[in-house]
């Protein structure tokens, strides 16, 4: 256990570890390039010099294992001199994009250069000219000339997707990032390189010219891609909206939690988010009857929701209402739906879509369970655990038990069971974000809202709850499903204070000692990113 | 009498003035001295231009805008526009760097790919509000590319409803940049 001082703070770091760890404990930031808290140490690009008395000369953080009594400055002359120089090196060959790069706003060779940089060139020669701005994969574009061969990518696609696509060829000033002979940057996690690659050298296709990165605003979240969870940001744009025809959430970025996703999320994630924004989207209420759809506003669904509900309890009990929950709902919302369930007697709850089949998985991130929430269901005990699968329901409508079914975001008339037997329903009332086959059918749609659009959390498969927090408003008049129930239950004599946010995350934890986890205290929100991007400002 | 180099000084400081002065009367009446010199002198003028006399002597000081103008200084903010590549297309990136500065976000810029991947980024759409614009002239200031200027000497874009005044990125490329001549001069509108 070595103990060491950086810039006159004493810091004591376990055997091992670098100079450049111990100045991260200690909260000193070293300016590197080719370091990677998640991949192997490198040691080459030489950003990261610093002073050690008694040594020779300077060495580099990022690899210097930390000794005992050792005793490191990062703010001396001649550690700044070694930034300058490092940085004049680096931008012989650079083309200074920045006005078409769109690294620029959150790029290091701009921010350090910004901080340490020459400013007066002192270059005469000419700059080699090479390959610019080719897309090398379905979500990644090269531009070679602003490479600043850092291998960061290179190591990722060694170590971690350990698909080795990329590689550095050629030597001295010709050598550059290639692909190898014959394949694509196309793994499952490649969205990954533009994260670490520290300038605008790999760039995200997708997001190409969409926004200025300044103008984003962003949310911590959860992935609703699959049953892990990874943690992620939610860049959206809300400032300028002509810029993204609209979109308001532009892209994903992972948010580093060392116990789920370290710094990483799967390209199925990353882009998974276009529903939010699509035309699919349910934006308002609509009442169907045989002959029209009519659109209706909140008070008048809410009225009709209640009374289609009441009418069916006075005729024929709680016994004749199903409730068709979705596993890509919140654990707030579930447990709202479920308490107001349980106050008007239903037990007909289900949420196992038996037309759902496993999806790909591997042995890093990707779970087959597609989705962010089934443990949530489970510990909330919102299914028949007599059967297996979602199913029965469909029996239960077939012997005209079951008269009205509300069904949560999912696509019952993809299922052969169900698609039978939808039509025997008095009614059918579909709350969900986007369009399908069940809201084509449903005699009445509610518009709810998605992840980005309220707070909440969703329960992992390794039953870790992890909460999301709001990045944009509903669009159109979606509400979030444990208001819309809330509105409903008034009805029923209960207080609609019982389904505020936190109300109902506080008598989650309370009353399922499964969630009273750490996980749920507001997040924290760490960047993966050094530059802080605008928040608000413009 | 002499007008002292300190006028202003003693008027803050009425201890320095003369008896006189205090009084004001004396400059009241030099004033209106003033004023009813160059009347008479506008007004025998004027005569003598109705008989068709003394044509090369102005009535007034006064410029008739807009029937005259006088020649715009090289750094007047005029309304923008957008300068061209040698084949005519935009020389903008649409890097948003004036859409950014712009004090009164009244530039609209969407981006889009450009073919050639050496320029890369090019502006699909590229609109100005002037009905916003407070013509600051930073966005000329901070455009990297030298893509934007204000530098045509048309002031006079007045429009009968808010959506005329925006400016599209037709209608600023079509602007031509005005040559400088006769600072000051003042010159008749045909
Ligand atoms: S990589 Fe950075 S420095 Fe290079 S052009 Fe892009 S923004 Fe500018
Ligand atoms: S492409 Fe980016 S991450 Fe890869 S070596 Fe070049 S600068 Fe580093
Ligand atoms: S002159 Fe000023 S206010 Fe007008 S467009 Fe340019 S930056 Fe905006
Ligand atoms: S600053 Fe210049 S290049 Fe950039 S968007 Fe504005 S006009 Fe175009
Ligand atoms: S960060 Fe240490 S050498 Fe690159």
């Amino acid at each position: 256990m070595p103990t060491l001082t950086i810039d006159g703070q004493q810091v004591t770091v376990s055997k091992g570890a670098t100079i450049m760890q111990a100045a991260e404990a200690l909260g000193i930031y070293i300016p590197r390039y080719c370091y990677h808290p998640g991949l192997r140490v490198a040691g080459s690009c030489r950003m990261c010099l610093v002073e050690i008395e008694k040594a020779p000369k300077l060495d580099i953080a990022c690899y210097r294992q930390a000794a005992e009594g050792m005793v490191v400055h990062t703010t001396t002359e001649p550690v700044k001199l070694a930034r300058q120089s490092i940085l004049e090196f680096l931008l012989s060959n650079h083309p200074l994009d920045c006005p078409v790069c769109d690294q620029s706003g959150e790029c290091d060779l701009q921010n350090f250069y910004m901080e340490f940089g020459l400013y007066q060139s002192r270059f005469l020669e000419n700059k080699i000219k090479r390959r610019k701005a080719f897309p090398i994969g379905r979500h990644v574009m090269l531009d070679n000339e602003r490479c600043i061969l850092c291998s960061r990518c290179v190591r990722f696609c060694e170590e971690v997707s350990r698909s080795h696509e990329l590689g550095i060829v050629n030597r001295g000033d010709r050598s550059e990032i290639a692909l190898r002979e014959g394949s694509q940057l196309d793994n499952e996690y490649s969205g990954n390189v533009i994260d670490i690659c520290p300038v605008g050298a790999l760039t995200e296709r997708e997001f190409r010219f969409q926004c200025r990165v300044w103008y984003l605003n962003r949310a911590a979240s959860v992935c609703p891609g699959c049953s892990r969870g990874c943690n992620i940001e939610l860049h959206y744009n809300v400032n300028r909206p002509h810029q993204s025809g609209g979109k308001r959430v532009l892209r994903l970025k992972p948010r580093f939690n060392a116990e789920v996703n370290k710094w990483w999320m799967c390209d199925e994630g990353r882009y998974g988010f276009e529903f939010i924004d699509a035309p699919s989207r349910l934006q308002d209420f609509e009442i169907r009857t045989a002959q029209r759809t009519v659109v209706a506003s909140r008070e008048q669904a809410v009225q009709t929701l209640s009374d289609w509900i009441g009418d069916s309890i006075d005729r024929h009990g709680s016994q004749s209402l199903g409730i068709f929950l979705s596993p890509k709902l919140s654990n707030e919302d579930l447990y709202g739906i479920g308490k107001f369930a349980r106050h008007v007697g239903i037990d007909c709850l289900d949420f196992r879509n038996p037309s759902e089949r496993p999806g790909y998985q591997d042995d890093f991130l990707i779970q087959a369970d597609k989705n962010p929430n089934t443990r949530g269901c489970l510990e909330l005990g919102l299914y028949r655990r007599s059967e297996d699968s979602g199913g029965w329901m469909a029996g239960e409508i077939q012997r005209g038990k079951v008269r009205v079914l509300i069904v949560f975001l999912q696509d019952l008339a993809l299922a052969p069971e169900f698609q039978q037997v939808l039509g025997r329903l008095e009614r059918l009332v579909f709350v969900g974000s986007n369009r399908n086959g069940t809201a084509e059918i449903a005699s009445l749609v509610v518009p709810s809202a998605t992840y980005a659009e309220k707070d909440g959390s969703f329960t992992n498969f390794e039953g870790r709850a992890q909460r999301f927090e709001r990045a944009v408003v509903p669009l159109g008049s979606a509400v979030a499903e444990a208001d819309l129930v809330a509105s409903v239950a008034v009805s029923f004599g209960m207080q609609r204070e019982e389904f505020e946010r936190e109300r109902l995350l506080s008598d989650l934890r309370r009353e399922y000692p499964f969630f009273d986890q750490e996980a749920l205290n507001p997040p924290e929100l760490e960047w993966v990113y050094q530059t802080p991007i605008g928040q608000e400002r413009l | 009498m002499s007008r002292p180099k300190d006028a202003m000084n003693r008027l803050r400081d009425p201890e320095a003035l003369s008896f006189w002065q205090r009084t004001y009367v004396p400059e009241i009446l030099r004033g209106l001295k003033l004023t009813a010199a160059h009347f008479f002198r506008n007004l025998l003028i004027h005569i003598f231009h109705l008989a068709g006399l003394w044509k090369d002597r102005r009535g007034a000081e006064t410029v008739q805008y807009p029937e005259e103008v006088r020649g715009y200084s090289p750094r007047l903010r005029s309304l923008h526009r957008l300068t061209k590549r040698d084949d005519g297309s935009p020389r903008c990136v649409a890097c948003m760097m004036c859409e950014t500065i712009c004090p009164a976000r009244c530039i609209y810029i969407v981006a889009t790919e450009h073919p050639d991947p050496n320029i890369e980024k090019r502006p699909a759409s590229f609109d100005i509000d002037l009905g916003k614009c407070v013509f600051c002239g930073f966005c000329v200031e901070v455009c990297p590319e030298d893509a934007i200027r204000m530098d045509t000497h048309i002031l006079n874009f007045a429009a009968y409803s808010r959506q005329e005044m925006v400016w599209d990125i037709n209608r600023l490329l079509s602007n031509e940049p005005q040559r400088v001549e006769g600072i000051g001069e003042i010159r008749k509108v045909k």
